[in-house]
């Protein structure tokens, strides 16, 4: 058995522990980074990154079916095809240089890389299964855990070749015909929808009462009307039972057992930290239900074992992760450091997306706070009409304390919003106020004109849309 | 049932008031016979008053810091019995009212609603906590901010909102509100104030004191004295002492060579009250000295009787009991010239106070090492200032000045202390 002695040992080579094995080898650190499932995590193999070429094609493929059907801007075209298996491997291809870039970096940053699953034994040694066989024994004088999280599994749902994983969708050579998704959070909906858009029957099954509950009904609004616009059934209230040989059974929201056609069924119900199988027990540190319990600045309760990422809790977002993978290796260069965002954005690439960035008017209320709200919708901008995207029912609202005009929240929905939450998380981070949104000079044409326009509106004054003339 | 009306005794000789300290009971509280009542400090020294007879405590007359006139009804003691029941007549408190009450709600008002605007200004320009709690700044300066250690609810923001900019906080820091960047201790801004009645003892430090500078025109002198031959000596004789003996410290050998001094300058070695000066033979020694609740000075008497270890025993015992509280009154007053010694702390000099009604106070500095000028040649001395204060009306300028060129004398030659 090999012996190997390390400074830092980040287990798991996701989008929180990549970034900070890259940063502690940066500033000097000798670092090793153990990997078992694929440098880049969830986020560039099986999540973010493939769920995304997939939306990116199935809304090209929409668009020129949609053309084929009914030419729009003098645009026609005859019958256009898909075939997965060619949009599977340029997915792959794309996973294939975002990972191997990743590797690149750790390798000019002087990380030494180990593919394997590691198990420890306390909280500073580990054993390594090498994934080529054999076994590696690592010693480390601070560990960072960032072993991520992974798709939730309903008891009586397994995964098999039938009920799938977001990762087995994603996999798939083959377009089936129907497909239940099973939960409207926001992976399901995403997959759901770039299947529906790829020509799949779609049917979602959601046992809460609403789509996306962490967004509020005007936000989610747009995306049920698309889904009923684009015949996408979803039933709410509605709490899956099992299969059939036919598809999904389930019972509706008066009780009556139902059952859809589902060639394939997509578990989507939520992700679940990956704290087994590690021997975490060995390591002395407390949990928090079934994450990791750490501080401000990803301490756990064991001196010198941190741990971020999914696995310390919500919000389970890649860019989280990354922030507090930098954050603990600076840390580990003898930096002050903490983990302390105004904010953290969220974003569903739905159709239309949404975004949300801080406190929406209700939260804000609820936190005692008096506020004022602003919103534009995108159907008043050029530059969402010249895209074919001021229908959808898009708009950015933003939410500011009525006394001082500090913003306190933005959200939005609309096409290609996604792109606008730097702005939107930037304006908290900085504490901006309703005027320097409004001050600041926003592109024109582009979406970003949207956000200056909400704060307008918020301020009483919007140029694009009218309000009551004030007497003075 | 009788009521027992209890007066503030006579608690020692001469005593015409004393001040109540604390109180032991309360309106209502069943007491039994020679239970603790009440402190009461006089002149001279603090009394604890036993319950006279059992009962129950109807009243009580003052609060600690009030003074009351010896035969005051202290307090009412509602007894079982039917005799002893002396007749109840008020009597005023003398001097010293209760404290003030608070001023009427009408007053407080105007004060609120005149100090209200600039409160108001402050509140205006203050960082509204945000709902999440955390002042309005941008992750760049965020991040300056903890490296530097500085909680940012400290600084007023000036931009709008009371956001804080960099100059901001590079004025927070200019300000010296903080230690800076090699600092590791915040060190947050501390609010509050705590007001307390200054009673017995220390109260008794400050009117005397007071009276002492207000009516004594303080002459003080500073000499410098070369103690190499004393130190040999004290050495020498710590080095020999005998079983029981007390180890000599400097002060014994300053008490000598005052002793030996003062009968050539007998005003320094006097009461004074203004009309006329009691100019005394014995040399009643008193050793200012600090104890838990303040500045004491118990006397050795009749220092010039003693020798060396006796002095240094003498001075030993009257100082512990008085740290200890439990000197007697007698060694408490009487003095007639004062020995003040901060060397032990340090200091170069000092301006003692006159402990009126003495003449004199002899006060005693760090002795150190020093290079001073032998002839032609600079060598290492111990030497140690003597800084004294005398009350100018009666002890002129340059007698003061003879005397401690006198002691000066004595200590430098020790030998001359036995002679």
């Amino acid at each position: 058995m090999k012996l190997l002695h390390t400074k830092i040992l980040i287990v798991g080579g996701g989008p929180a522990g990549y970034p900070c094995a890259i940063r502690a080898g940066q500033l000097g650190r000798d670092v090793t980074l153990v990997d078992a499932s694929g440098l880049g995590g969830t986020c560039l193999n099986r999540g973010c990154i493939p769920s995304k070429a997939y939306i990116h094609a199935a809304g090209q493929f929409e668009t020129v079916q949609s053309h084929a059907k009914a030419p729009a801007m003098g645009l026609t075209c005859s019958d256009p095809k898909l075939e997965l298996s060619g949009l599977l491997k340029w997915k792959d291809d794309l996973v294939g240089k975002l990972t191997g870039g990743v590797g690149q970096l750790l390798k000019a940053a002087g990380v030494k890389v180990i593919v394997g699953h590691a198990v420890f034994l306390d909280a500073k040694t580990c054993e390594v299964a090498l994934a080529d066989g054999g076994s590696q024994t690592i010693t480390a004088e601070n560990v960072v855990l960032a072993t991520g999280s992974s798709e939730a599994e309903l008891p009586f749902l397994p995964f098999d070749d039938r009920v799938l994983s977001s990762t087995g969708l994603l996999e798939l050579a083959n377009l089936p015909k129907t497909l239940a998704v099973v939960g409207a959070g926001y992976i399901g909906l995403e997959l759901g929808i770039a299947f529906a858009r790829l020509g799949t029957k779609v049917t979602f099954v959601e046992a809460l009462d609403a789509i996306l509950p962490q967004f509020d009904a005007e936000l989610t609004r747009p995306v049920v009307r698309w889904l009923k616009q684009h015949k996408v059934d979803l039933h709410l209230s509605a709490k899956a039972k099992g299969i059939n040989k036919k598809g999904l059974v389930f019972t509706d929201a008066k009780g009556n057992e139902q059952s859809i056609a589902a060639e394939k069924i997509l578990v989507a119900v939520g992700r679940k930290p990956n704290t087994t199988q590690l021997g975490l027990e060995n390591m002395a540190i407390d949990m928090d239900g079934a994450f990791i319990k750490v501080d401000d600045q990803c301490r756990t309760a064991m001196r010198g074992t941190w741990a971020i990422g999914d696995v310390v809790g919500e919000p389970m977002l890649a860019h989280k992760g990354t922030r507090q993978g930098e954050m603990v290796a600076e840390i580990l260069a003898g930096h002050r450091r903490r983990f302390d965002p105004v904010a953290i954005a969220a974003v569903c690439f739905t159709e239309p997306e949404i975004v949300g960035v801080g406190l929406d008017p209700k939260q804000a209320t609820a936190a005692g706070e008096d506020v004022v709200v602003g919103k534009f919708p995108f159907a008043a901008l050029g530059k969402a009409l010249s895209m074919g995207a001021g229908a959808d029912g898009g708009f950015v609202r933003v939410t500011a304390r009525k006394s001082d005009h500090v913003i306190l929240g933005i959200h939005g929905v609309g096409s290609h919003i996604a792109e606008l939450s730097g702005e939107f998380a930037l304006a908290l981070e900085m504490g901006a106020r309703l005027e320097d949104i409004a001050g600041t000079i926003h592109v024109h044409p582009t979406l970003s004109e949207g956000f200056a326009e909400s704060a307008m509106t918020a301020l009483g004054q919007p140029l694009h849309i009218s309000m009551p003339r004030s007497r003075s | 049932m009788g009521q027992y009306a209890f007066k503030l005794p006579d608690v020692g000789e001469g005593v015409v008031e004393a001040e109540i300290i604390e109180w032991h009971v309360k309106v209502g509280q069943v007491i039994a016979e020679d239970d603790a009542l009440v402190d009461v400090m006089t002149d001279k020294a603090t009394v604890e008053i036993p319950a006279p007879t059992s009962g129950t405590i109807s009243s009580i007359t003052g609060e600690p810091g009030d003074v009351l006139a010896v035969g005051t009804v202290l307090l009412t003691i509602e007894t079982e019995g039917e005799e002893t029941a002396e007749p109840v007549a008020p009597v005023e408190a003398v001097a010293a009212p209760a404290p003030k009450a608070a001023p009427p709600a009408s007053l407080a008002s105007v004060i609120t609603s005149a100090v209200s605007p600039a409160e108001e200004e402050i509140e205006i320009r203050a960082v509204k906590p945000s709902s999440s709690g955390r002042a309005l700044a941008s992750p760049a300066l965020r991040k300056r901010a903890l490296e530097l250690q500085i909680d940012l609810g400290e600084i007023t923001g000036s931009g709008p909102a009371g956001r804080i900019s960099h100059q901001d906080l590079d004025d927070f820091i200019a300000a010296g509100r903080t230690q800076g960047a090699g600092g590791n201790q915040k060190q947050p801004r501390k609010t509050g104030t705590v007001t307390e009645k200054i009673i017995g003892l220390r109260r008794k430090i400050a009117q005397n004191l007071a009276a002492s500078k207000r009516n004594i025109p303080h002459f003080s002198y500073v000499e410098e004295v070369e103690m190499d031959a004393l130190e040999t000596l004290r050495a020498h004789l710590n080095a020999g002492r005998k079983e029981g003996q007390a180890k000599l410290t400097l002060l014994p050998f300053l008490s000598l060579a005052l002793i030996k001094t003062l009968p050539d300058f007998a005003a320094a070695n006097a009461h004074f009250d203004g009309q006329s000066i009691t100019k005394y033979a014995p040399v009643h020694l008193g050793i200012a000295t600090a104890t838990p609740n303040g500045l004491m000075v118990p006397v050795v008497k009749h220092a010039e009787s003693l020798d060396i270890w006796a002095l240094a025993a003498e001075i030993g015992r009257v100082s512990t009991a008085a740290r200890e509280g439990n000197g007697k009154t007698s060694e408490l007053s009487g003095s007639t010239i004062t020995i003040t010694s901060l060397g032990a702390l340090g200091g170069i000099a000092s301006t003692p106070v006159i402990n009126a009604p003495e003449t004199a106070i002899i006060g005693v500095n760090k002795l150190m090492e020093k290079l001073v000028f032998d002839r032609d040649v600079v060598v290492a001395r111990k030497v140690m200032n003597l800084s004294s204060s005398f009350d100018h009306r009666v002890v002129d300028g340059f007698d003061a000045a003879r005397m401690i060129q006198a002691v000066k004398g004595y200590l430098e030659n020790p030998a001359t202390l036995f002679m």
